[in-house]
């Protein structure tokens, strides 16, 4: 009796278990990805004489209360505001000759309209009562009509679309010269800057 | 030759699947040390709004701005108004500074000036109040932010 061995523990579950957990913490991860609009606030700090910008430069987006869009003075559905905005910025108004003219635009080149896309400034007013939903859009349109110009350019100028490098770079899988790529995206930048301006909201219902 | 001729029963033998629970602890421990519980529980509803040009965020240096409306089961407590949450608690507008003071101290001191301010706002939300805490943010000079959305075409709807 007393030297009887102790039985071997019988380990054959032990797979079980550990699925069972497994699939608990399988199903229980949700491995976050949170993506979405970056944006630089300007500074607070009292601006000396600021530029006087020129009525035809300026590319007035308002939004009222009840979500309905203005840009310029019209009455515009959101789907058309990407194809406004480029129209806009692309317009290369400058006459030939003068040190404003834009040489890389393609635009329709009024006179009337934007002089070239560094000059050009696309202000969004809002209302306090515009949903979110509806002011993200028009941020959304507005940052797409110009990372379809980059991309344009980037793409007569380097063979490669701006917003996939700049991904590419950002999530570290980019392959090749990255300093190199990186003053490229920075070249692509100067040509079209990003020129939002955001008033002050008005009051509700005003 | 009679080497050769020992196994002739022609049964496949069993495959050994003494190494199978190894196999599947290493994904166990995987999946525990990639596994996130969410940390901060939200007090507001959080519809994301969706769009489609969007940037990634780096997790490490990023501070969160929850907004929205109470959900539903702290809807009698604290009305239906759009709130904004930071950490686990409500916050008040004139509160913001301090609580994003508080929770840029908590990240890593080399990341600190980075610092990027992640908003989370709920679809119908006001503006206003968004731009309430876009005000609050110059003033504190944390000049980056980034509206965190849902991937999505925003204009068919």
């Amino acid at each position: 009796m007393a030297r009887r061995a102790t039985p071997e523990v019988n380990a054959g579950s032990m797979a079980d278990i550990a699925f069972l957990l497994l699939i608990f913490f399988l199903v229980t991860t949700t491995i976050e990805k949170d993506k979405g609009i970056a944006r630089q606030l300007p500074p607070d700090e009292e601006i000396q004489d600021p530029p006087i910008i020129k009525q035809k430069n300026l590319f007035i987006v308002s939004v009222n209360k009840d979500d309905q869009l203005l840009v310029e003075d019209e009455l515009m559905k959101v789907g058309d505001l990407r194809e406004a905005a480029i129209e806009f910025l692309d317009n290369g108004g400058a006459p030939n000759g003068s040190p404003e003219y834009c040489n890389y635009c393609k635009g329709a080149r009024d006179p009337k309209s934007s002089d070239n896309p560094e000059k050009a400034v696309i202000s969004v007013q809002n209302d306090r009562l515009t949903s979110y939903s509806m002011y993200i859009t028009v941020q959304n349109e507005l940052v797409a009509a110009y990372n379809f110009l980059r991309n344009r350019e980037s793409q007569r100028l380097f063979g490669w679309k701006f917003t996939e490098v700049k991904q590419a770079i950002d999530e570290g899988s980019f392959n090749g010269n990255e300093d190199d790529a990186q003053e490229k995206l920075e070249r692509i930048q100067k040509l079209f800057p990003l020129k939002l301006s955001e008033a002050e909201p008005k009051k509700n219902g005003q | 030759m009679s080497k050769f001729r020992k196994k002739k029963g022609g049964e496949i033998p069993a495959v050994n699947t003494a190494s199978l629970p190894d196999i599947v602890f290493m994904l166990l421990f995987f999946f525990m040390v990639v596994t996130v519980l969410r940390d901060n529980n939200l007090l507001v509803q959080n519809t994301l709004p969706k769009a489609d040009q969007l940037e990634k965020l780096k997790k490490d240096r990023s501070v969160y701005i929850y907004a929205g409306k109470p959900s539903s089961r702290y809807k009698d407590k604290y009305g239906t108004e759009g709130k904004i949450q930071i950490g686990d608690k409500f916050t008040d507008i004139s509160n913001v500074k301090f609580a994003l003071t508080e929770a840029r101290e908590a990240l890593r001191p080399e990341l600190q000036d980075k610092v990027m301010v992640a908003l989370k706002v709920d679809e119908e939300t006001n503006t206003g109040l968004v731009t309430d805490v876009k005000e609050q943010l110059r003033d504190l000079n944390m000049l980056k932010i980034i509206y965190i959305t849902a991937p999505g075409n925003p204009t068919d709807q």
